[in-house]
């Protein structure tokens, strides 16, 4: 039975820069996003307050793989263009997934930043985007460090998604495999999750981390 | 260009203004396959809703036994358990479908074989357990030490002191918790599609493979888990609030769980 290990793990490691890649790729778009709808629905403008609360319910009330799904043939439709990598794909549909969930951390944070430093800072004169950068995101950044560390673990959970589609990381690897050697479905799954969760260590080392951080006294 | 786009009454605007003036291309879609696969797809949310339940409820027994695992007399036992906890939380649910579907049956010592149904339930319910675990935890640690202490001053036997003092406690602020996980979970179950349960996705899919029109079905799909998942969203997010400003000690605990 642990004979083919070595041969599997050969195999299905082909697919490893393409999974750390997306994982990447998905998680810098995500954390962008994050921001921009985060501090968007924060505005003081009620149309785009209103146009990212409709796209962060609308990512955050259906799921996954049914948005992977929909934006493979929608992308085509909605930017006229009738090619798009399978990759591509893959990083906007996770990308545009956690953003919505990593918004709503964005925006928790920033409003559970004590109102008294907001006070402050008007006293000091500053401008609302120096409130902002110089007085209130320091302190809402460390707050948010803990969920942006359970959301990796997250994203890269959903990254094995995109072999779905056709991508070729190592989820896609592992079903060629075992298309071809039946009797060893379980041995070649469980490589696959070690994999995953190989790569999973130094973002929970991370997010526990980012959790005494968070922990430490400060105003909030 | 497609002339049934949204021509419902005089929007014909609507699309001379999306033509003109969005990169958007309405050849893509056809309102008549639309209301054509609308009944078809829909006859998935009967399946879908019932993989939910199941799942969540063999989750929620689930989740009891790793409290107790991981609180057994012994330090290494509970350090095992936790790591395998970790290890079941920090993988995807995908590849864990897959083993369970077509890794478990083909090892030799074990004699069995699942139908999709079974296969997607046992999976999710065992992945999803593990952040039942942490919900019925963080409701635990929410009870302030002084009412354990206070329970051990007035010698309570520890039965007494579980049912009676901690538990009531605990229990009523994981309630809007577990509702969120409950949507989660919704929202995770059509991962069962790709071993062919025959839910919403499944069904948006074959309609797509046979009519060779994927957007529509896909669009459906996509509109009946918003349609139930935001209404209890909200329910769920009205009744945190409420609990929330009933007892404020539980900020803290929450922040934990949050997926």
């Amino acid at each position: 039975m642990f004979e083919s290990v070595p041969d599997i793990i050969r195999y299905v490691i082909q697919g490893f820069g393409v999974t750390t890649s997306i994982f990447l790729a998905a998680a810098a778009f995500s954390y962008v996003m994050a921001f921009v709808a985060g501090l968007c629905r924060l505005s003081n403008i009620t149309i785009i307050r209103g146009i990212t609360a409709v796209y962060v319910e609308f990512f955050r009330g259906t799921s996954l793989i049914v948005q992977l799904f929909w934006l493979q043939y929608a992308i085509p439709m909605l930017l006229g263009i009738n090619i798009a990598s399978a990759w591509w794909i893959g990083v906007i549909a996770i990308g545009l997934n956690y953003g919505a969930y990593l918004s709503e951390v964005v925006r928790t944070s920033v409003i559970s930043v004590d109102k008294g430093q907001t006070e402050a800072s008007i006293a000091l004169n500053m401008t609302r985007f120096q409130r902002m950068r110089l007085v209130i995101l320091p302190q809402a950044l460390r707050l948010m460090l803990p969920e942006f560390g359970n959301y990796s673990i997250q994203i890269l959970k959903g990254t094995s998604l995109v072999s779905l589609i056709g991508v070729t990381d190592i989820l896609y690897f592992g079903d060629v495999y075992r298309s071809s050697n039946l009797s060893e479905g379980a041995m070649v799954y469980f490589i696959l999750l070690i994999i995953y969760f190989i790569i999973a260590l130094p973002l929970i080392y991370l997010s526990k981390k980012g959790e005494k951080i968070a922990k430490k006294g400060a105003a909030t | 260009m497609s002339k049934d786009f949204l021509t419902l009454g005089e929007v014909g605007w609507l699309e001379n203004f999306i033509n003109e003036y969005t990169p958007i291309d309405l050849t893509y879609w056809s309102n008549e396959t639309f209301m054509e696969a609308l009944p078809i797809v829909a006859q998935g949310i009967q399946i879908t809703l019932l993989l939910t339940v199941t799942t969540f409820a063999l989750s929620l027994v689930l989740g009891f036994f790793w409290l107790l695992l991981e609180s057994t007399p012994f330090r290494f036992v509970n350090l095992i358990f936790y790591w395998i906890r970790e290890f079941i939380r920090s993988t995807p649910p995908l590849i864990q479908i897959f083993f369970v579907y077509y890794g478990l049956p083909m090892l030799q010592f074990v004699d069995i074989s699942f139908t999709p149904f079974m296969a997607g339930l046992i999976a999710l319910g065992v992945h999803f357990s593990t952040y039942i675990a942490e919900v019925y935890r963080s409701g635990i640690e929410s009870v302030p030490k002084g009412q354990t202490e206070a329970s051990i001053a007035l010698n309570m036997t520890k039965f007494d002191k579980w049912t009676k003092i901690i538990l009531p406690q605990a229990i009523p602020p994981t309630i809007p918790m577990l509702g969120n996980y409950l949507i989660i979970l919704f929202k995770e179950v059509p991962l069962a599609a790709t071993i062919g349960v025959l839910g919403i996705l499944q069904l948006a899919r074959n309609f797509g493979s046979q009519n060779w029109s994927y957007l529509e079905p896909l669009t459906i799909a996509a509109l009946l888990f918003l349609v139930m998942s935001y209404p209890t969203a909200l329910l769920i997010r009205w009744l945190e609030d409420k609990i929330k400003r009933n007892n404020p000690s539980l900020k803290k605990a929450r922040e934990r769980v949050e997926v």
